[in-house]
């Protein structure tokens, strides 16, 4: 069951919460800049650096297709990584924060009243 | 070579009996799965997200089946039969995509939401205008990408099944045919939605996601051996076949096209590369078809593991598409895939056709694999379709009838009653528009509508979930903004008139050079989002910190 609406705001003031939020956000967002700044890079280098990426490097395999399947091996390594990031250092503090929710347990790093910082 | 197709006049009977024979037995197993999921489906969960009962594996499976629709399957080896490179760039779009879901989407949404996208849209904001303005662009959306299927499936069963103008099938000609496979494939798919729900829903995508992975991997494992498993021999030979040399293994034959001479059309032939690129990769995340498929498990760990099996199964899907586009390319030769049809959509069957003769043997093997590639190419529509009039007919009822008009006083019973009848209605929409756009190039409706969902839908979920200040204002904004900006450009684009392979070919009032409204419209749509935010003195932090809680820790979710 959601709780109240005082102990969300408590939460998201807690320690605790910060960390996990800062831990979520401190990856994502940039991995999502950098995949997107490499698959423009690939756009871009397919629309202006044509000659580039018609160098043939094994027989008729070209830089183009290189390029093309180092996004598919990115998007996999990326993937990979996220799951395995995500099962260490996000799950267990948001299952802590979880199990503390559900108990109506002090959250670490809220002020001794119950109140947040 | 020249006998491609050709054989249709002495094996086409055979091939046609099987093909539909073998549709018939997917649509009975379908169907099947489809009652036996009807007596699983009691409450509004059972039918809104199948119970949240399925696997990541499962989930996964069925967003495979939700995405590769017959534009990716017959779509993009196609594009890479016609011109090479440049359709395999084209595929990488829509599987980077995926990253965006993974990172910035999936697991918030299945903790915050609980049936439909405006769920976390409308979660911290004003009901009514929120869940109108989200049902609105999900009806948009799922229409664009449903007409464009269903008039992709009326072209194709010509082809497939082989009938010649002039010629009869059962006694109806091409034109009848088309209109008939419409109403057939608007009749099943809605039949799959009011009966099963999202669970039968659901298993219709895993079978077809078997169905089509295995049936290109065999096409693929046949295409290898034949160049013994060399790659490079491959190539040299689609491109020795294509007629254009190396340039086919080189990007520019269809996208960033060079035009000599002419630096306006250049440049804008290239700013459309990128704004295709741009609204694929955003697309994705935004489209409510796939958005609702994270419900349909127990938890956000488990929406993160389907997403990460979708990833590898439709990255493999692509990496397939490859070798059958440059096999068609290779064994079938441009020339004969044109005669056939001259978007290349026939190319993957005809290159069965080719694989059958060369290894089971004569004619019989040819119509043999052709039977069981266009088979497969029918489940694959009769699927994508079905989820999307799932994910349309949720959004009117939850959002709409339930939220919007009841004001949030209609029983579950009552709920699930008006999704079946919105789902009628939705796909008997569909059949009428699309019976209407069939001889209309309607090609474009799927960048369409992920250039809406990257410009409307997307800006509005991230907004939602990170930004604290975000307000009812601001939301609205972004959705109508970007609905109406990406809307505004297509309709004066050279898609829809003033160019020769326009939607009104003969009309012109075209000012916006790009066929992809993306790389405007997308923007557009997150600035008008933080307009309307700034704009609105409206600020509710107890509910984002409510919001941003449970979609970080799964506290209270569905």
């Amino acid at each position: 069951m959601p709780a109240s609406a005082e102990r969300y705001l408590e939460v998201q003031n807690s320690d605790e919460f910060t960390r996990l939020r800062h831990r979520l956000r401190s990856f994502i967002f940039p991995t999502t800049v950098a995949f997107i700044v490499w698959y423009s890079l690939y756009v871009l280098l397919s629309a202006y650096a044509r000659d580039f990426m018609s160098i043939k490097l094994i027989g008729n395999i070209n830089v183009a297709l290189i390029f093309g399947l180092l996004q598919f091996v990115s998007t996999f390594v990326i993937a990979w990584y996220y799951s395995r990031y995500a099962a260490q250092k996000l799950d267990p503090l948001a299952d802590d924060l979880y199990k503390e929710l559900e108990n109506g347990e002090k959250v670490a790093g809220t002020t001794a009243d119950g109140s947040a910082h | 070579m020249g006998t491609i197709l050709a054989a249709e006049a002495t094996n086409g009977s055979t091939s046609r009996t099987l093909t539909i024979t073998l549709f018939l037995v997917f649509v009975a197993i379908t169907l099947a799965i489809t009652v036996w999921a009807s007596r699983q489906t009691k409450t509004a969960t059972d039918f809104y997200a199948g119970g949240r009962q399925f696997s990541g594996f499962q989930n996964g499976m069925a967003i495979g089946g939700d995405y590769m629709s017959a534009a990716s399957f017959l779509g993009i080896a196609g594009l890479i039969a016609l011109y090479g490179y440049d359709g395999f760039l084209y595929s990488i779009g829509f599987l980077v995509a995926w990253l965006v879901a993974l990172l910035l989407v999936a697991e918030f949404l299945r903790n915050s939401g609980r049936y439909t996208m405006a769920d976390v849209l409308a979660f911290r904001m004003r009901q009514r205008p929120v869940r109108t303005a989200a049902s609105v662009s999900t009806i948009v959306v799922s229409i664009f990408y449903l007409i464009a299927q269903m008039v992709g499936a009326g072209a194709l069963v010509s082809l497939l099944l082989g009938i010649k103008p002039g010629a009869t099938f059962l006694g109806m000609d091409a034109d009848t045919a088309k209109v008939a496979t419409i109403i057939l494939v608007g009749a099943l798919m809605i039949i799959y939605v009011t009966v099963g729900g999202m669970k039968g829903t659901t298993y219709v995508q895993i079978v077809k996601a078997f169905m089509l992975m295995g049936g290109a991997l065999i096409m693929v494992v046949m295409v290898l051996a034949h160049y013994k498993f060399n790659l490079s021999a491959l190539l040299g030979d689609a491109a020795d076949q294509s007629g254009k040399g190396s340039a086919f293994l080189e990007p520019g034959l269809r996208y960033g096209v060079e035009t000599a001479g002419d630096a306006a059309k250049t440049f804008y032939s290239k700013m459309d590369l990128l704004s295709l690129g741009l609204a694929l990769v955003l697309g994705t995340a935004g489209l409510p078809h796939i958005l609702t498929r994270f419900y349909t498990v127990p938890t956000s760990r488990i929406a993160r593991k389907s997403v990460l099996w979708a990833i590898g199964i439709i990255g493999t899907f692509y990496l397939f598409t490859l070798a059958l586009g440059f096999g068609a390319a290779a064994l079938v030769g441009g020339a004969n895939i044109t005669a056939q049809d001259k978007a290349g959509n026939t190319a993957a069957p005809q290159l069965a056709q080719q694989l059958g003769i060369d290894y089971l043997g004569g004619d019989t093997g040819g119509s043999i694999m052709l039977a069981v590639i266009a088979a497969v190419a029918f489940a694959t529509i009769l699927a994508v379709v079905a989820g999307l009039t799932l994910a349309s007919s949720s959004s009117l009822a939850h959002d709409f009838y339930a939220s919007v008009i009841k004001r949030g006083t209609a029983s579950e019973r009552d709920e699930v009653r008006v999704a079946r009848i919105s789902a009628l209605l939705i796909g008997a929409v569909a059949i009428a528009l699309s019976i209407f756009a069939q001889s209309l190039n309607v090609a474009f409706l799927v960048a369409l509508a992920f250039a809406v969902a990257a410009s409307a839908n997307l800006p509005a979920i991230l907004y939602s979930l990170f930004w604290r200040r975000f307000n009812t204002a601001g939301a609205l904004w972004s959705i109508y903004g970007g609905l109406g900006a990406a809307v505004i450009l297509v309709f004066f684009s050279p898609v829809v008139s003033g160019s020769a392979t326009a939607m009104f070919p003969d009309q012109d009032w075209q000012w916006f050079p790009l066929s992809n409204p993306g790389i405007i419209s997308i923007p557009l749509g997150f600035f008008f989002g933080w307009l309307g935010t700034v704009l609105s003195k409206e600020t509710d932090p107890e509910k984002y910190a409510e919001l941003e809680v449970r979609s970080l820790t799964g506290h209270g979710a569905h």
